[in-house]
């Protein structure tokens, strides 16, 4: 039984539009436009989409945070605005620009208070927390106020507020927005052995591709309140052509370029020194050997496709991507 | 990090937890903001002597008054400083209680909304708790006493139906007043700088209650004491009080009405809020 299920959910926002000296008019905006989805339990599920293009809108429509304008919206069996303080039971939620916790107070005063908000049993409460202290690394900062902690040590503790009392779905909205690289691997390390316990449903939204890449095998791409995409991030890949790359080094120049099959050339570099083949239909070790058999080889490496580049033409063009490219900045 | 996250769930999911547990939650949440303003101990003095002034100065002003006039709108001194008392208990206490809901659009702003909105508690009472200004509990104490001294000089007929109402009036006054903050900062979901408007009702409220009715005329009157509901605050219950018949001519029953108004007014607040909570947009990301 899936513990997410939207069906055609919509949200307009009426916005008023200067038409003229005084005059406004109004304007209906649709910033979640009919979204289908579909979530499993335990499932890791990215989703992802350019600024404004509902990604929050559709997470704050889940949480029972607003109130969708038309569509069907039930998670763990409720809906989620009529059945908002039960839902919230079941749920956590970490908005990475806003924060659950008592600003003024010590971070341990705020999982106190939150037990109590959410009514867990003190035995239940405190193992929780002794997890959580241990994974996030929490114990050099538990006493002392939020407001004088660093923005990776905060969203450490908002992670812990949010997981306190044993969520069945956990929502993240930007988790890793502002964070540097060390506290950025210590929240997808903490998010992706959460997931990987399997019993935490996860729903992500992310402008870091690298969030998705380390922890969802899912991946839904909204763009303009749509959704563009909804499948694995191969899935992605082999749906807009972008492949894996042999990079190979040569000691020297060849005259002219080399034709391998199932394995077309996308560019030359170095003056023919580097030649980057891109692996269709032929595999790596096939290319490798027929490049051995054509000239020295001093280097050979092979490059995952970039998924950032996929999104960012899925993000640029409106009809969608044609059907084979390559790298940014192609050249041949 | 070898481990799976295995956080124990060992409690069923989704079984209802006990509704006691819901004031022991609130309770929580006012410790904490007892707490959080103990933190800065030395502006919560300040603040808690200054949020008095104000409310001297409500009393002075009609004292001044009395200074170049024996009578207002037909009532004593006396009799008029039973309506600014149970103006001022009533007005200071819901401001203590209810009042920071005109801080309504901040919240919007700050995301603290949204944080309110995802926990299993009623939204309502989440901020009103989380922001509490308890230094103004000066202030609802100097309106208190206010009241106790104008009831005790007034030289008051005391039956058992008078001490009911001089207990139930302040309290029903109280709900009223938050009813009034409740409603007008719901606009603001609506309408973000709803706060002028806002403004002009509560404190334009509380100002209208702090004097006999009959002080004022015509449409303003109408509107601010029955149309809103102003004049059983403090004009009413005091004429009942006193035994005095109503000079605009309501029957002696209007004078016991004031905790069916607040009750009226407080269904009325409810509904707003409820309606404009079903509204609200939240803000970007």
């Amino acid at each position: 039984m899936s513990v997410i299920e939207a069906r055609n959910l919509r949200k307009e926002f009426t916005v008023r539009v200067r038409a003229g000296r005084l005059r406004r008019e109004k304007r209906s905006v649709g910033a979640v436009d009919g979204i289908d989805l579909l979530v499993a339990r335990g499932e890791m599920l990215g989703y992802i989409g350019p600024n404004g293009a509902g990604k929050s809108t559709t997470l704050k429509m889940l949480t029972g945070v607003l109130t969708p304008t038309s569509g069907e919206v039930r998670v763990c069996g409720l809906r989620p605005v009529p059945e908002r303080t039960r839902l919230a039971l079941r749920i956590g939620v970490v908005f990475g620009q806003r924060s659950q916790l008592w600003w003024d107070l010590p971070l341990r005063d705020s999982f106190d208070l939150l037990r109590h908000v959410y009514r867990v049993p003190a035995a239940e409460h405190a193992a929780r927390l002794r997890r959580c202290r241990d994974l996030l690394d929490l114990d050099g900062f538990l006493d002392t106020p939020v407001r004088q902690l660093s923005l990776g040590q905060r969203m450490r503790g908002e992670l812990t507020a949010a997981l306190l009392h044993g969520p069945e779905v956990l929502f993240l909205d930007e988790p890793t927005i502002g964070l540097d690289v060390v506290s950025k691997q210590a929240v997808r390390g903490f998010l992706g052995e959460l997931g990987r316990a399997g019993d935490t449903t996860l729903v992500l939204t992310t402008h870091d591709l690298a969030d998705i890449e380390r922890l969802c095998r899912r991946l839904v791409v909204v763009d303009h309140g749509r959704v563009v995409h909804d499948g694995t991030i191969a899935a992605l890949h082999d749906r807009y052509g972008s492949r894996r790359l042999v990079v190979a080094d040569l000691d020297a120049a060849l005259p002219e370029p080399p034709e391998l099959p199932g394995a077309p050339l996308r560019r030359v570099e170095a003056e023919g020194h580097r030649l980057v083949f891109a692996l269709e239909s032929a595999g790596a070790a096939e290319v490798v050997a027929a490049l051995a058999g054509l000239a020295s080889l001093r280097d050979i490496s092979i490059v995952e496709p970039d998924i950032e580049e996929v999104v960012a033409r899925l993000y640029a063009g409106p009809g969608g991507l044609p059907e084979t490219f390559g790298r940014a900045g192609i050249t041949s | 990090m070898a481990e799976p996250v295995a956080l124990p769930r060992q409690r069923p999911p989704g079984r209802p937890r006990p509704r006691s547990g819901r004031l022991a939650a609130y309770r929580a949440l006012l410790g904490a903001q007892a707490r959080s303003q103990a933190a800065y101990r030395t502006s919560f003095v300040v603040d808690l002597v200054g949020n008095v002034g104000a409310t001297v100065f409500d009393v002075v002003t009609v004292l001044v008054i009395f200074g170049v006039t024996r009578e207002l709108g037909g009532f004593t001194l006396r009799e008029t400083l039973v309506m600014v008392g149970l103006s001022t208990a009533a007005f200071a206490t819901a401001d203590l209680l209810v009042g920071n809901i005109e801080r309504l659009p901040r919240y919007v702003r700050t995301g603290l909304f949204d944080a309110v909105l995802v926990r299993p508690l009623g939204a309502l009472p989440q901020l009103l708790l989380m922001d509490l200004p308890l230094r103004k509990v000066s202030r609802a104490l100097f309106g208190l006493a206010v009241l106790v001294v104008a009831v005790g000089s007034a030289g008051i007929d005391w039956t058992p139906g008078r001490v009911a109402l001089v207990l139930l009036a302040p309290l029903a006054g109280v709900v009223f007043f938050g009813s009034v903050f409740v409603a007008t900062a719901t606009v603001s979901f609506y309408w973000t700088e709803s706060g002028e408007l806002a403004n002009s009702v509560t404190y334009g409220g509380r100002d209208f209650t702090s004097y006999p009715v009959t002080v004022f005329d015509g449409w303003f009157r109408a509107v601010f004491a029955y149309g809103m509901g102003f004049a059983f605050v403090s004009y009413q219950p005091a004429l009942a009080l006193l035994g005095r018949a109503d000079p605009l001519g309501l029957p002696a029953w209007a004078g016991w009405a004031a905790p069916a108004v607040a009750l009226v007014a407080a269904a009325l607040a409810a509904t707003a809020w409820r309606v404009g909570v079903r509204h609200y947009r939240s803000t970007g990301s």
